[in-house]
């Protein structure tokens, strides 16, 4: 299929793997990060480990929207849902998440009234459809999806809808980077950096990483050639000692960013004081609310939210996980506990936590494995 | 209280099982060198693996979409209360349809239920659906499908032309698969509480070859054969619902696979197993092979065949062709030095045109369906959580 198969050729991966096996420094340990959810998914999903030297480890980083709602937040989104008269909408991601109480899915089979959408635009519709009920919509992600519920409130305004609000939950990725980048904890030697935030924020804002902590970023588009070259850029700066931000990404993301986009995100939106992610705690500046120009749509001012601050379950690690400090397999409570039929946490719902693609995809002993393969190959 | 009750239940379990098997870690005789003992990720996944052997228990208080999804929800659902509730040697093998002694004779029986939405779609509406359907649950269990029942429960409401178009399309389908429908029942339920139209139906067939079918049978070196491409139904129906706006050219591949498989059975005596692929895709068979059989599976991606079309619409949806269902194809587990011979039997029938050996079953992980991706590496396939695309068949 055209602009999908190239992206995932196999000759040219072998290729680049000889390149980036050819980089590594014997005896050297490269520990890179991939930010974002959905190379997570690419990664185990075309088992793109298998081209990877025993030396490159890759280390999953927190850029899973779904993973880092605090459950708090979803014990928030609930009791908004079971207001008289309310109809939430989600994407379908959310629906799993389990707050204190069970996920929007269990509300939904109790009868509250929970509709999954592909767009907040299907939210506008739902409320045009339903004018004797609030719609809220439950808005969730980094820079990728807060324009188009920038854009959805700015409709909302127009057409002067009475019935929709917004529950914001937006958060931005550089605060959540340069937490990470603090934690003392963790040692990484360079980041494969966020596609889908990039084509809006662009690359400008990564700089600071580049040159105050010495880590070389490399852009990354979502096709495991993209991934793969993006690693083979990254060792290639690790190897001549540089340290800068580059863009192979550049068929999508231009280097400043989507500038309709931020403008849209900047007229309708604020960035709070502090907002607590999951697992990484409270983090200041590091997420969105509606803006007072607006604040006719904002679902928290509108209703009685109750804010209260949820523990996360005790043996749940997802914050070491979301860090990048424990692989998914070192949760004490991962695939047995918690699975993707009963997340305990956030990491094991989306199919970008890094906990779920590692256990439907990457369960498995790669060494073993590679025998079973060779074996089969081998077969007449 | 913070947690969930469920939270606490599972993390209970967890430490119950956690404890008993650290125990048997401890073991270990005390001169076992540190690079005898398996690595710690192999040691989470065994436990892992325990922990996916366990009898499966509904923690959920209510039914949610995911349990009619046809991954592990509805595995769980059916083992743990059906299967519990019905225990018998018949009903155990779980198989598409129950293989029942009568007089001298062997007979099948199986029944499904059809909740389509949109009722009519390209190539097909729900009745041809529902004759096909249980048509080819009784084809895959070896038998010759011969008489089925059809029962209707109808919405207030709801336009006696449609119910006309859907019966003539039921007539249509069962002549074309040589069966009878010789009874039925009508129940009308008021407005709003159903969709338009359910049918279920019910169907027997005569087992007269003596080769013992059922995923339990596979073994090492089979090949694993589907009839053709998959997945055409299953995006077929959610275009067809048109909440996307996605257009694409693809129809349901609703067929009735008496034929194909009649042709695949007289041609070669090492078939194994067959099944269709509907809810849940041919990832789901695949796993079900795995499990039943206690091997391990390898399939090439490069050689499951999925119209460019399906692969299109999936991509831009995020869902893996895999777990997609189709209404018209089936896999088959065959002895692995007579995997040609299938294939040209199934190769001659319009329906098998396009088989494909997708790969094998190994003695790799016990229960574990492995992929070798277009891309080079290699993941795990798994049984779907949740349900991406609800009310397909």
């Amino acid at each position: 299929m055209k602009f999908v198969d190239e992206f995932r050729d196999a000759d040219k991966a072998h290729a680049l793997a000889a390149r980036i096996a050819a980089l590594c420094e014997p005896g050297r340990q490269y520990k890179l990060m991939e930010v974002c959810g959905g190379h997570t998914h690419t990664i185990y999903k075309h088992g793109l480990e298998d081209y990877l030297p025993e030396s490159i480890t890759l280390v999953h980083g927190p850029g899973c929207p779904v993973c880092v709602i605090p459950m708090g937040r979803v014990d928030d989104a609930m009791a908004l849902a079971s207001e008289p008269d309310v109809i939430m909408t989600s994407f379908g991601d959310m629906m799993r998440v389990p707050g204190s109480h069970g996920s929007f899915f269990d509300a939904k089979a109790a009868g509250t009234d929970i509709r999954m959408v592909y767009s907040p635009l299907d939210s506008l519709k739902i409320a045009r459809n339903n004018p004797d009920k609030r719609v809220v919509f439950m808005a969730i992600g980094f820079e990728t999806t807060a324009p188009s519920t920038a854009m959805t409130i700015m409709r909302a305004a127009a057409e002067n809808l009475p019935n929709f609000s917004v529950f914001c939950n937006h958060v931005t990725i550089i605060p959540a980077i340069k937490a990470i980048l603090d934690s003392p904890d963790l040692r990484l030697d360079g980041f494969i950096g966020p596609g889908h935030v990039s084509t809006v924020i662009g690359c400008r804002p990564y700089e600071f990483i580049a040159r105050d902590y010495g880590k070389p970023v490399v852009t990354a588009g979502f096709e495991p050639l993209d991934i793969l070259q993006s690693i083979y850029m990254l060792m290639l700066q690790l190897s001549e000692g540089r340290s800068v931000v580059e863009n192979q990404y550049s068929r999508v993301v231009p280097w400043d960013g989507n500038v309709t986009a931020l403008k849209v995100i900047g007229e309708t939106m604020e960035l709070r004081p502090y907002f607590e992610w999951r697992g990484l705690g409270f983090i200041s500046h590091s997420a969105l609310s509606v803006r007072e120009k607006y604040a006719r749509f904002d679902a928290e001012l509108l209703f009685d939210v109750p804010g209260v601050r949820v523990a996360d379950p005790k043996a749940c690690q997802c914050g070491e996980v979301l860090k990048g400090v424990l692989k998914p397999w070192e949760c004490k409570v991962f695939g047995t506990a918690c699975t993707p039929e009963t997340p305990i946490g956030t990491c094991m719902v989306s199919p970008e936590g890094a906990c779920a693609a590692y256990y439907n995809y990457g369960r498995m002993n790669r060494n073993r494995v590679k025998e079973a393969v060779t074996i089969e190959v081998g077969r007449p | 209280m913070t947690e969930a009750g469920w939270v606490e239940q599972a993390l209970r379990e967890h430490d119950e099982h956690h404890e008993h098997h650290e125990h048997h870690e401890h073991d270990a005789p005390p001169g076992r060198g540190r690079d005898q003992v398996p690595d710690r990720e192999q040691q989470v996944l065994d436990r892992i693996d325990r922990a996916r052997r366990r009898r499966p228990r509904v923690r959920e208080e209510r039914i949610t979409m995911s349990h009619g999804a046809g991954g592990k929800a509805t595995a769980t659902l059916i083992e743990a209360i059906f299967l519990d509730a019905f225990r018998n040697p018949l009903l155990e093998p779980l198989e598409d349809a129950a293989s029942i002694p009568v007089g001298a004779a062997r007979m099948a029986l199986t029944t499904d239920s059809y909740v389509v939405s949109p009722l009519f779609f390209p190539g097909g509406d729900i009745g041809e659906l529902a004759i096909n359907g249980t048509v080819n649950d009784l084809a895959v269990s070896g038998a010759t499908p011969l008489y089925l029942s059809a029962g209707f429960i109808l919405e207030e409401g709801f336009p006696v032309a449609d119910l006309a178009r859907i019966a003539e399309s039921m007539r249509t389908a069962a002549a074309a698969a040589g069966i009878s429908v010789v009874t039925g029942d009508t129940k009308v339920v008021q407005r709003g509480k159903a969709d338009g139209c359910y049918i279920n139906t019910a169907g027997v067939g005569l087992l007269e070859r003596d080769v013992p079918l059922g995923v339990a049978h596979a073994r090492s070196g089979d090949a694993i054969i589907v009839s053709g491409p998959i997945g055409d139904h299953g995006v077929t129906i959610m275009l067809a619902r048109g909440e996307l706006d996605i257009e694409a050219d693809v129809q349901s591949d609703t067929a009735p696979l008496n034929g194909l498989v009649a042709g695949l059975l007289d041609a070669v005596p090492g078939v194994r197993a067959m099944r269709d692929a509907t809810r849940g895709g041919v990832a789901t068979i695949l796993n079900e092979i795995a499990k039943s059989a206690d091997v391990g599976v390898l399939v090439n991606e490069d050689d499951i065949p999925v119209r460019p079309e399906v692969r299109g619409a999936a991509e831009l949806l995020g869902i893996d062709p895999m777990y997609v269902a189709c209404e018209g194809r089936l896999i088959a587990v065959v002895a692995g030095d007579q995997a040609d011979q299938a294939l040209a039997a199934l190769r001659t029938h319009p329906l098998g045109a396009q088989a494909s050996v997708i790969g094998h079953v190994t003695d790799g992980p016990p229960g574990i369906v492995h992929l070798k991706t277009a891309f080079g590496g290699t993941r795990i396939v798994d049984l779907l959580v949740g349900d991406p695309l609800p009310r397909i068949c």
